[in-house]
C-alpha cells in the first residue's frame, strides 16, 4: 500500500503516544522489525480529509534525542537519516500538557532538526485538573508550529488533528529554540562542511552520536572522531550544557504561556494507591496473588481453547485424509504441515491470556511498581524488576514469557532474562515429570501428609526457579554490556486501562507469533515428520512385508500388527536410525537408543516424549492413555534382563528434560525476539550442554 | 545553626516526605540523564516513598513521580 505521506509520532514514555496511534490507525497497522533493534516497529495508515493516505509510524518513547537503550537510539536515526526508507515527511510531537516541561526537552530537540513539526498537547483534561491553564494560541505563536489540543483517551481532537496533518506545510517554519551552533560551532562548521550536512543540530548529534550510528561509514565515523580531539569535544559535557540551555528556553515559553494554580499539595489518589500496592507487606502479598492469579489463568483459561485447536486439527487432518487420496505429497501436507501449523495455533490462546494481563499492567502504571518493589531482589541475580512475570510465566510457557519480556527497557537485564525463562518447569515437562515418577518413585505418604510424588514433583519445579536463579546470576558476569544500568524509570500516575487497546495487544502479539515465529516451528515439525515418516533404503517395505507372512496375521490381531508395524517402522525411520547413531553419547547419562529417538522426536515439542515412548513400546490406543504407556515402560527390559527404567535413568531423564532446550518454539521466539541467531545457538548450547552433565551427575550418583 | 552539616546533602540521605533543592550533580552522565527526566538545579524534590526492600527510593519532581535507585540518588547535591 502506498501512503502519499509520512507521519512519525514523538513523544516521551506514558504520554498516550500509542493511544493516539491506536485512534488514527485503528485495526489498520502492521507490527515490523527495525533493523538492529528489538522494538517493534509499528505503522499503519491513515485516511486523511482530502482523501490522501498518511503512513503514520509510532516511534519508541523517549526522553530525549541522546539514546539511553539501543531502542531508543532508532528515533535519531529514522528522523535523520536522509536515506532511511521511513524518514518522515511530518513529525507529530506528543506533549502532556500536565507535564509540559520535561515533555517540552525532546520537542526543542526534534524541533531543531528543522523537520516539519505539529504538536498535539494531549492529556489536557488532567491538566486543567490539576490547575495548569495553558494558553495555546501564545503558546504555538512561540514555537511557530501548529498545536493542537487532544485527549486520545477520550477520541476528542482527532479530526482537528488530521486536518492539520492533512494541512501541514512540506517546511520547516518553527522558530529556533537554541543556540545550537554556540555549543561546538568549529566542530559542527567542519562537521558540516565535510559531511555535507546543512543542518547544525544534525552536525552535533552526529558528533555525540557516531559510534553508534549505522548509516555512518567507517570513515565518517572515524574522522568524525578525530575532528572531536582536534576541537577538544566532550560530549557528555556538551550534552549537560545543551539541556540546561534547553530547559531556559522552556522555562522562559512557560513563564509567557502557562499558569500554574498554586494549590495546596493534596494528596492524589495515585499516592493513596500507591501506599497500599507498594506497602511493606501487601505490596508483595499483592503483587504474588496477582502473579498467581496469572499463572492460574494462562493454565485454566488457556486449557478449553487449546483443546479445541488441538480437536480442530484433528479432525481437518482425519477429513482431508478421506477426501484426497493417499500419497506421499498428501501426507506431507496433512500430516506434516497441518500439524506443524497445529503446533503453532495452540500457543494463540496462551500469549493472548498473558498478553491481555501485560497490557493491563502496563496501561494501569502498576507495571513500574512491580520493578520500584523487586528491583533490589532482582538486580542482585542480574536480572530486573520485570522479570518476575516471564519467570512465573514460564512455568506455564516459556514462548508468551519470552515475548513479553520486552517490557524490560534495559538490554542486558533483558538477554539474560530471555536466556534462562526457559529453565523454568513449563506444561510441558508435566506429563514427561509425571511419567517418570510415577515408574520410580513409590505412591507412599511420608510424614503422614505428604505424598512421596508430589514431593519429587514440587521439587522439580522449585529446582528449575533456583537453577534459572543461578544461570542469571552467573550470566550476569559474562555478558558484557556497554549500556550502563540506570535504573531512572518514571512512576506514571494510575489510570484504568484502556480495554481496546487490551484487545489489540492482545491481537496484534498472537498475529506477529504465528507470522514470525511460526515459520521456523511449521518448518521444524516438517523436518522432524519427514525424519520419523520416512527410512533409509526400502526398510519400511521389508517391515510391512514381513507383518504381512502367516506366521504374523494368524496369531497377532490386527490391532497388534499395526502396533508392532509403527514400533518397528519408527526404529528403522531417519530419526530411529539417528537414536541408533547418538547412543554412544547418551550412553553415559544412562540412555537406550529408544530414549535416543524420544530426544530426537520431542524436540519440536517436550510433550511429544510421551507418544513416542508410546509408539517404540507398541502401546495399545493413543498416547492418552499414560497409564498403558507407564505399564510398558516399567516392563521393559535391557539385553541383560534388568529394567530400562530404573531410578537412576529417570531421574537423569527428567534432570535432562529440565535443562535441554528441548522446543524448537522457545527457540523459534527467541529468534523473533533478539533479531540474531546467535542468542537461540548459544541459548540451545548451555542449555543442552548444561543438561548433558546434571544428567551425568544424576545418573552416576543414583546408579 | 546545623548550617553546616546540612551543606553537601544529598538526596539519598533525605527521609520519605522530606524536601530539598538541587544544587549540583557529582556525575556528569548521570546528571545529563537527571536533567532529561526533569532532575533540574534548582528544581525542588520530595521523596514520597522507598521501596519495601529499601532501594530504589521514589521522589515528587516537577510534577510527576520518578523513581531512582539510592546510588543514583547519592549523585544529586542538595542546597
Amino acid at each position: 500500500m502506498d501512503a502519499n505521506l509520512k507521519v512519525a509520532l514523538v513523544g516521551n514514555p506514558n504520554t498516550g503516544k500509542s493511544t493516539l496511534f491506536n485512534v488514527l490507525t485503528g485495526l489498520n497497522q502492521k507490527i515490523g522489525n527495525f533493523p538492529g533493534v528489538t522494538v517493534d516497529k509499528k505503522t499503519g495508515f491513515c485516511e486523511l480529509p482530502d482523501g490522501r493516505r498518511a503512513e503514520i509510524i509510532d516511534l519508541p518513547g523517549t526522553y530525549s534525542l541522546y539514546p539511553k537503550s539501543r531502542d531508543e537510539s532508532i528515533v535519531f536515526s529514522v528522523l535523520a537519516d536522509k536515506a532511511n526508507p521511513l524518514r518522515p515527511d511530518l513529525v507529530v510531537v506528543i506533549l502532556d500538557a500536565s507535564n509540559l516541561k520535561r515533555n517540552l526537552l525532546l520537542y526543542t530537540q526534534v524541533a531543531d532538526l528543522k523537520l516539519p513539526v505539529i504538536v498535539a498537547l494531549n492529556m489536557m483534561d488532567l491538566a486543567k485538573k490539576s490547575g495548569i491553564t495553558i494558553d495555546v494560541n501564545a503558546f504555538a505563536q512561540k514555537l511557530g508550529v501548529p498545536v493542537v489540543p487532544i485527549s486520545a483517551r477520550k477520541i476528542e481532537g482527532i479530526d482537528q488533528i488530521k486536518s492539520v496533518i492533512n494541512h501541514a506545510n512540506k517546511v520547516a517554519l518553527q522558530e529556533d529554540t537554541i543556540d545550537v551552533e554556540s555549543l561546538a560551532p568549529q566542530l559542527i562548521a567542519q562537521i558540516s562542511k565535510e559531511i555535507e550536512v546543512e543542518n547544525p543540530y544534525y552536525a552535533l548529534q552526529l558528533a555525540h552520536q557516531h559510534e553508534t550510528l549505522k548509516f555512518l561509514s567507517s570513515t565518517q565515523s572515524d574522522r568524525i572522531e578525530e575532528l572531536e580531539q582536534e576541537f577538544s569535544f566532550h560530549s557528555q559535557k556538551a550534552q549537560a550544557t545543551e539541556t540546561i540551555a534547553r530547559y531556559n528556553f522552556i522555562n522562559d515559553l512557560l513563564y509567557d504561556t502557562v499558569k500554574k494554580k498554586e494549590t495546596a499539595h493534596e494528596e492524589n489518589i495515585s499516592n493513596k494507591i500507591d501506599k497500599v500496592l507498594t506497602h511493606r507487606v501487601f505490596g508483595f502479598v499483592i503483587f504474588f496473588a496477582i502473579l498467581l492469579f496469572i499463572f492460574q489463568s494462562i493454565f485454566a483459561w488457556s486449557a478449553y481453547p487449546m483443546e479445541l485447536i488441538g480437536d480442530f486439527f484433528v479432525w481437518a487432518q482425519t477429513t482431508l485424509h478421506h477426501i484426497l487420496p493417499a500419497g506421499p505429497l498428501v501426507s506431507l501436507l496433512v500430516d506434516g504441515v497441518l500439524g506443524g501449523l497445529s503446533g503453532v495455533m495452540v500457543f494463540i490462546p496462551q500469549i493472548a491470556i498473558l498478553f491481555g494481563f501485560i497490557s493491563i499492567l502496563e496501561d494501569t502504571g502498576y507495571m513500574s511498581r512491580v520493578t520500584f518493589m523487586m528491583d533490589r531482589l532482582m538486580r542482585k541475580v542480574g536480572l530486573n524488576g520485570k522479570s518476575v512475570v516471564p519467570l512465573i510465566g514460564g512455568f506455564a510457557c516459556a514462548v508468551p514469557s519470552i515475548m513479553s519480556t520486552r517490557t524490560i527497557e534495559n538490554w542486558k537485564d533483558r538477554m539474560i532474562t530471555i536466556m534462562v525463562t526457559p529453565l523454568v518447569t513449563c506444561s510441558a515437562r508435566l506429563p514427561i515429570y509425571t511419567l517418570l515418577i510415577a515408574l520410580v518413585v513409590p505412591n507412599r505418604n511420608i510424614w503422614w501428609i505428604f505424598n512421596l510424588q508430589g514431593l519429587v514433583l514440587t521439587g522439580m519445579y522449585l529446582f528449575s526457579l533456583v537453577s534459572a536463579i543461578t544461570v542469571a546470576f552467573v550470566m550476569k558476569f559474562l555478558l558484557k554490556s556497554r549500556e550502563r544500568g540506570y535504573f531512572i524509570m518514571e512512576l506514571p500516575v494510575y489510570r484504568m486501562p484502556r480495554w481496546k487497546n487490551v484487545g489489540q495487544d492482545m491481537y496484534n502479539r498472537a498475529k506477529a507469533f504465528v507470522l514470525q515465529a511460526g515459520k521456523v516451528i511449521v518448518a521444524v515439525s516438517v523436518i522432524l515428520w519427514v525424519l520419523a515418516s520416512y527410512g533409509p533404503g526400502n526398510r519400511f517395505e521389508r517391515i510391512e512385508q514381513k507383518y504381512k507372512q502367516a506366521q504374523y496375521t494368524q496369531h497377532m490381531s490386527a490391532d497388534d500388527i499395526h502396533h508392532a508395524v509403527a514400533s518397528e517402522k519408527l526404529e528403522n525411520s531417519y530419526a530411529g536410525v539417528l537414536g541408533h547413531t547418538i547412543e554412544p553419547v547418551i550412553k553415559p547419562i544412562g540412555f537406550d537408543w529408544k530414549i535416543g529417538i524420544a530426544l530426537i522426536t520431542s524436540f519440536a515439542a517436550r510433550e511429544v516424549f510421551v507418544g513416542t515412548m508410546a509408539t517404540i513400546y507398541s502401546v495399545d490406543g493413543d498416547a492418552e492413555k499414560i497409564e498403558s504407556v507407564q505399564q510398558k515402560m516399567h516392563t521393559a527390559k535391557n539385553p541383560d534382563g534388568q529394567p530400562v527404567f530404573n531410578l537412576a535413568v529417570a531421574f537423569s531423564l527428567m534432570m535432562f528434560y529440565a535443562f535441554a532446550m528441548q522446543c524448537a518454539s522457545t527457540v523459534a521466539v527467541v529468534y523473533r525476539e533478539t533479531k540474531n541467531w546467535r542468542w537461540p545457538a548459544s541459548q540451545f548450547a548451555y542449555m543442552t550442554g548444561l543438561a548433558y552433565i546434571v544428567s551425568f551427575i544424576t545418573y552416576h550418583l543414583l546408579r | 545553626m546545623f548550617g553546616l552539616s546540612i551543606k553537601n546533602m544529598r538526596l539519598s540521605q533525605l527521609e520519605v516526605g522530606e524536601t530539598g533543592i538541587v544544587k549540583e550533580f557529582t556525575d556528569l552522565e548521570m546528571s545529563v540523564k537527571l536533567m532529561e527526566m526533569g532532575c533540574l538545579p534548582g528544581e525542588q524534590i520530595t521523596v514520597s516513598r522507598i521501596a519495601p526492600l529499601g532501594d530504589p527510593i521514589a521522589i515528587h519532581v516537577s510534577g510527576y513521580q520518578l523513581s531512582l535507585r539510592r546510588k543514583e540518588a547519592s549523585t544529586i547535591i542538595l542546597q
